[in-house]
């Protein structure tokens, strides 16, 4: 496929040029026939996720080089990417959710209760926190799956503020003064593990799932969900299930901060949980799993830079966001995949004089 | 006589103070087609919301192969066997058309039939769009379906519903915005849908190209229903003349 645009300014010579942009890689696919060309197709499709891959596992190794401030860093862009993958999944599924700490702050006490009350360890909490988190979410926000667009983004914004309020008037599950004293991970390398298998892990299978006729569902509601229901799904309880796949990684990651901090308390139903998950996938590029990854590791480190600019950090947040949805809706990780995969190359028109 | 596929009975609806279905009442025999004629808001829209369950009836009962399915979500109606299209083509547009059509071919009611027949999902979408005149071996099934024509699109829902093997398929204004080519052309893929003893239920405004594949029709005035039978005899009597085609030629003058 080229697509030749008209001669530009060119390089300063005799002939002018025009461009034309060469897609790479692999477009067709039948059936069950993929076709690799050659090991440079192979090495072009492998290289950039073994990359991702190969830093992600490696880094933990780096420990000891590693400053800890920075191993902080990480760890925290890494439970920001788990909820931007959350919000992810499901604006893919047109529920446009600007609560994410909905998801994340029940996790998080599900995991602290567990733990001081049946005094069970991160072994046993973390996925009970994450299967659990996740149900009690879903049924949370399954009678609100009728709202549609801005007003479901508007009641899920509202829903972790009410629970934070709940809490701090009824001194319920530790009140303000919340849950401490609570087990630790082994050690450090436990915890940058842990979390860096969770995303990529997490990444992968929701592209998996995305790419599935089980997605193409979530996708069609998005779009048309008239259409969906006269192909006799129950959609409701079809956006049911996107809400609990999509909590089950925030659930997860809100367990995780649990045990890591060996604390819970009201701020994890912060605002911060719920903008900057969003900012980061928007950032990153939206519907595509990878993007919000990308976004986080983008957004966290650099508001780490700026803290001591303080409060006018959240200018940045906001400004980013005004730049990305301006300038540049795509993102960051479909216009960066876009670029890979396209060869540009200048062909001088004959005849042609400047 | 055999028990007539669908029966409609006192069916109504009001929304507010406007009465958009008042007291309807009809049959339809197992492999029949039905004409819903009307001028512009009487009610035939209504009519097609009501039968899927799209709206909540106001009053009245509609029952399939003699059970009652009033009241019914419509996503249970459409696994029970009736299938729709709607009067604004809308497909999925960021999708190639062929996934549009797959999105049918998951549904509860065909997706065990579906694989069976042809193991592979896309396979039997593919297939389904030829069998409503899009050519195989052109690149038309892998387009995004915001790019296809407007006739193509009346077609791509003909398939979304025959992917879910319909017993009764009601076809709002399928004719509305196609070409007369193309109506020619979909004409014959429509008595086929008859011949396979699929009954048919057609809201429409193109009248002569109606009758040709029509046997009854119901004309709707005001939400009522003001005459029912075959095509020839009810289009002469007065009330019909002056309540549609006197509107439609004083619209048109």
């Amino acid at each position: 496929m080229s697509d030749p645009t008209p001669p530009s300014g060119g390089p300063p010579g005799p002939a002018a040029f025009r461009r034309e942009r060469i897609d790479r890689g692999i477009k067709v696919r039948s059936d069950d026939i993929f076709a690799l060309a050659s090991m440079r197709d192979l090495a072009y499709l492998i290289v950039p996720r073994a990359l991702a891959g190969v830093l992600l596992l490696g880094f933990p190794l780096l420990e000891s080089l590693v400053s800890p401030y920075w191993q902080t860093v990480i760890l925290n862009t890494l439970v920001i990417a788990l909820l931007a993958l959350s919000w992810d999944f499901l604006a893919a599924a047109g529920l446009l959710s600007l609560g994410q700490s909905l998801f994340f702050g029940l996790g998080g006490y599900l995991a602290g209760a567990l733990n001081i009350w049946l005094g069970l360890g991160p072994l046993f909490t973390l996925p009970l926190a994450t299967l659990g988190g996740a149900l009690i979410s879903t049924a949370v926000v399954f009678p609100l799956l009728r709202l549609r667009g801005i007003y479901f983004g508007l009641i899920t914004f509202a829903l972790p503020l009410l629970l934070m309020r709940v809490i701090e008037t009824t001194g319920l599950l530790g009140g303000t003064e919340g849950l401490s004293g609570l087990t630790p991970f082994p050690s450090r390398l436990v915890e940058l593990y842990l979390v860096t298998l969770a995303a990529l892990g997490v990444t992968a299978v929701f592209r998996r799932i995305s790419a599935s006729d089980y997605g193409l569902l979530f996708h069609a509601i998005r779009e048309n969900e008239r259409a969906v229901v006269a192909a006799g799904f129950n959609i409701q309880w079809k956006k049911a299930q996107a809400v609990f796949i999509a909590a089950l990684p925030a659930a997860f990651a809100g367990a995780f901060v649990t045990h890591r901090y060996q604390f819970v308390g009201m701020p994890v139903f912060a605002l911060e949980y719920s903008t900057l998950p969003l900012t980061a996938a928007v950032v990153g590029g939206a519907g595509s799993s990878f993007g919000a990854v990308v976004g986080s590791f983008i957004l966290v480190p650099m508001s780490e830079a700026l803290r001591e600019f303080g409060a006018l950090r959240v200018v940045v947040y906001s400004v980013m966001l005004l730049i990305f949805t301006v300038v540049l809706p795509e993102g960051i990780f479909r216009f960066a995949a876009r670029k890979y995969s396209q060869r540009e190359r200048r062909i001088p028109i004959e005849g042609a004089h400047v | 006589m055999s028990e007539p596929i669908l029966r409609v009975e006192g069916l109504s609806k009001s929304f507010g103070k406007v009465v958009a279905l008042d007291q309807v009442t009809f049959e339809l025999a197992r492999g029949g087609a039905l004409g819903v004629i009307g001028p512009n808001g009487s009610g035939k829209s209504t009519l097609v919301n009501l039968l899927t369950g799209f709206v909540s009836p106001g009053g009245g009962r509609v029952e399939f192969k003699g059970e009652e399915i009033t009241g019914l979500p419509p996503h249970r109606i459409v696994n029970l066997g009736i299938a729709r299209s709607f009067q604004m083509a809308r497909p999925f547009y960021q999708l190639p058309v062929y996934r549009n059509v797959v999105i049918a071919v998951c549904s509860p009611r065909s997706r065990r039939r579906m694989s069976a027949e042809f193991g592979d999902r896309d396979e039997a979408a593919i297939h389904l769009l030829e069998d409503v005149g899009f050519e195989r071996d052109s690149p038309v099934p892998w387009k995004k379906a915001g790019d296809l024509p407007h006739g193509y699109l009346k077609r791509l829902e003909l398939a979304r519903c025959l992917a879910l093997d319909p017993e009764v398929i009601i076809l709002d204004e399928l004719f509305s915005g196609m070409s007369l080519s193309e109506i020619a052309s979909v004409l014959p893929l429509l008595q086929q849908i008859r011949r396979e003893g699929r009954t048919l239920i057609m809201v429409e405004h193109r009248l002569r190209e109606l009758f040709r594949v029509v046997d009854s029709v119901l004309v709707l005035q005001f939400g009522r229903k003001i005459a029912e039978g075959a095509p020839r005899e009810v289009m002469a009597q007065r009330e019909v003349a002056e309540a549609y085609l006197g509107a439609e030629v004083v619209a048109d003058a």
